[in-house]
């Protein structure tokens, strides 16, 4: 283990290390205290400029009111319209994809592989104008289904890797031997391969949940009005509303962030599994 | 029997029959054909989607380029001239230059998390609850994360402005400042940012083999010789990763910039996404074409990175097969 476990270290040492977890960690998350401090300080606290000391009291109306005032319901709502069906259809994609690259050997294989591996790492931006060229075209421009088209098709690249990249540690006996019995190629792939790719599925259902949930830039740029806004696209709005009015905006951020956060904690093993897939194998 | 309900079950064969010989020869065509057929069979949907929807639009952002367009009338071709228009635009400058500085400082990412894996790679109790709220800035939204930075800036009254005033030092109205503007917003940008590599490196450092540390340390070192000589190696995975995202997420940096000031002040903390947003769709312009001779710019940055990325993958997978 490196570096050297403190447990072996002196007495000085391990007390300076139990001492400076809290304190590290304290400073590296100040900034999201301070606004989790704010989103339930009184209004009247702010006005008085007592930003950092205790709130006078506990003004949990503040989040009451960032959902009687506001649409925050609504954007939330279609945040989940937009995120739910984005991770169903990219998996399932990603699924007959990274199988098809990971079992079978092709003259294209490598190259439809990379195809898929080279547009993921692609700055998304640059694809702005003609996406939202196409989705006006097919009538979807402003609608959540339109989103969910785009997001779905980018992120079956990033799910294309990873999964291929899983079913190819598989053991192929496994498909081998199915073969040999005669079992048709959907049928492996239906009985024999997708239950072993449950861990690759809970893996990439978080982490793509927290993607697309944090998704910004294609909600501006897909969407309009605040029917189909997810809550990314919405607090921005709401912020332009409630200028300085820093209770609110803190209260409206901590309900924003809350789904990833409660998925991350849930299923955490899951998510860091996804997220460093290839930081270990060579 | 067993193989025709196979058939049937897999999607080639939706079409019913007329006779029961024709089922037999069908049935047994698809059976030699279908190790063949499968692959493409299966790919298809999900290629569909991507050629259309990523594949396509990067050539058809790369034409748009060449022509004068405001998103609804006709295209008209004009040649170079958007680039040319490029070329003595001092706004494209500043995102260039902004996007660069993105590059490098967000690099920063890598050493910082590694730095702080190192920190938390222990087995005290209650190490992975510090884990995890290390990791949490990565999980909140960028735009959350812009909110909270714009916060901790604010003037007057933010966090930063009086820890300043502490330490001494003059109140800056980070944001409003065009001399420090994009390194505030990069500094915001890398606190996910530096969570995202430090959980690279812990999982990678929970594989280091402890049998050459053990050796290592036989040996003799330790310190700064054990992390270079014998660590870092062993990390090189998890390096690999945590600088490709560092690269991707440096070239895709829209939205701190959007929430956080808009471009300003004066355009001064713009990069080419933001750039090329404000030009193509915001009330500035609609001009598409223009917005797309930015968008091959930033393009054609990435494609560096994204051969060198290929071409290490290449040679994994020549390796493999």
């Amino acid at each position: 283990m490196f570096p050297a476990p403190v447990a072996n270290a002196t007495a000085p040492t391990r007390i300076a290390y139990k001492v400076a977890l809290p304190v590290s960690l304290l400073v590296w998350l100040l900034p999201l205290i301070g606004v989790m401090v704010t989103s339930i300080r009184p209004a009247s606290d702010l006005a008085m400029g007592n930003y950092f000391g205790v709130p006078s009291s506990f003004e949990l109306s503040n989040y009451l009111s960032v959902f009687q005032s506001t649409p925050m319901g609504l954007f939330i709502m279609n945040s989940f319209k937009v995120t739910i069906p984005t991770v169903i259809g990219a998996i399932a994609l990603s699924c007959l994809t990274g199988y098809a690259l990971a079992t079978y050997r092709f003259k294209a294989n490598l190259w439809l592989f990379f195809m898929f591996v080279a547009g993921n790492f692609v700055p998304f931006q640059i694809l702005m104008v003609p996406v939202r060229d196409l989705t006006l075209k097919m009538g979807l421009y402003d609608t959540v289904t339109g989103l969910v088209l785009f997001h779905v098709a980018f992120q079956t690249g990033f799910c294309t890797l990873f999964m291929r990249n899983f079913i190819k540690a598989l053991p192929s006996e496994l498909i081998e031997a199915a073969r040999v019995e005669g079992v048709s190629e959907f049928r492996i792939f239906w009985y024999v391969v997708l239950p072993l790719m449950r861990p690759a599925i809970a893996a990439l259902s978080v982490l793509i949940f927290t993607f697309i949930w944090n998704d910004f830039f294609w909600a501006t740029v897909l969407v309009q009005g605040t029917h189909a806004m997810p809550v990314t696209g919405g607090i921005i709005s709401l912020n332009g509303q409630w200028v300085a009015q820093w209770h609110l905006v803190s209260a409206g951020s901590v309900v924003a962030a809350m789904p990833p956060v409660i998925m991350f904690f849930l299923m955490q093993k899951h998510f860091i599994a996804g997220l460093t897939l290839g930081a270990t194998k060579g | 029997m067993s193989q025709q309900v196979a058939a049937s079950a897999s999607p080639q064969s939706g079409g019913t029959f007329s006779s029961g010989e024709e089922v037999r020869t069908r049935t047994s065509k698809w059976i030699a054909n279908q190790r063949r057929l499968a692959p493409w069979l299966f790919l298809m949907p999900g290629a569909l989607m991507f050629l259309v929807y990523v594949i396509a639009p990067i050539a058809q952002s790369i034409t748009i380029s060449f022509y004068d367009w405001d998103g609804i009338g006709t295209k008209a071709f004009i040649g170079i001239e958007n680039y040319i228009e490029l070329w003595d635009d001092e706004a494209f400058y500043t995102s260039l230059y902004n996007n660069l500085l993105w590059l490098v400082l967000y690099m920063l990412a890598v050493p910082a998390g590694l730095l702080i894996a190192i920190f938390l790679n222990q087995t005290v109790t209650g190490i992975r609850i510090y884990k995890s709220l290390f990791f949490f800035p990565f999980v909140i939204s960028q735009i959350v994360v812009g909110l909270i930075f714009s916060w901790f800036y604010a003037p007057n009254f933010g966090l930063f402005t009086k820890l300043l005033e502490f330490l001494g030092f003059e109140g800056i109205a980070i944001l409003a400042d065009e001399r420090f503007v994009t390194y505030g917003i990069i500094a915001a940008g890398l606190w996910p940012q530096i969570a995202y590599c430090m959980i690279l490196y812990l999982t990678g450092l929970n594989n280091v083999s402890p049998d050459q540390i053990e050796a290592a340390r036989l040996d003799g070192a330790k310190g700064w010789k054990m992390l270079w000589y014998v660590i870092l190696p062993q990390l090189r995975p998890a390096t690999f990763i945590a600088v490709v995202v560092t690269i991707i997420g440096a070239l895709r940096s829209f939205d701190l910039v959007s929430i956080m000031t808009s471009g300003g002040p004066y355009g001064s903390s713009r990069v080419l996404s933001y750039y090329m947003y404000e030009q193509a769709l915001s009330e500035y312009g609609f001009r598409m074409g223009y917005g797309a001779s930015i968008a091959v710019v930033l393009f054609a940055i990435m494609m560096v990175f994204i051969t060198l990325f290929i071409v290490r993958m290449l040679k994994d997978e020549r390796g493999s097969y």
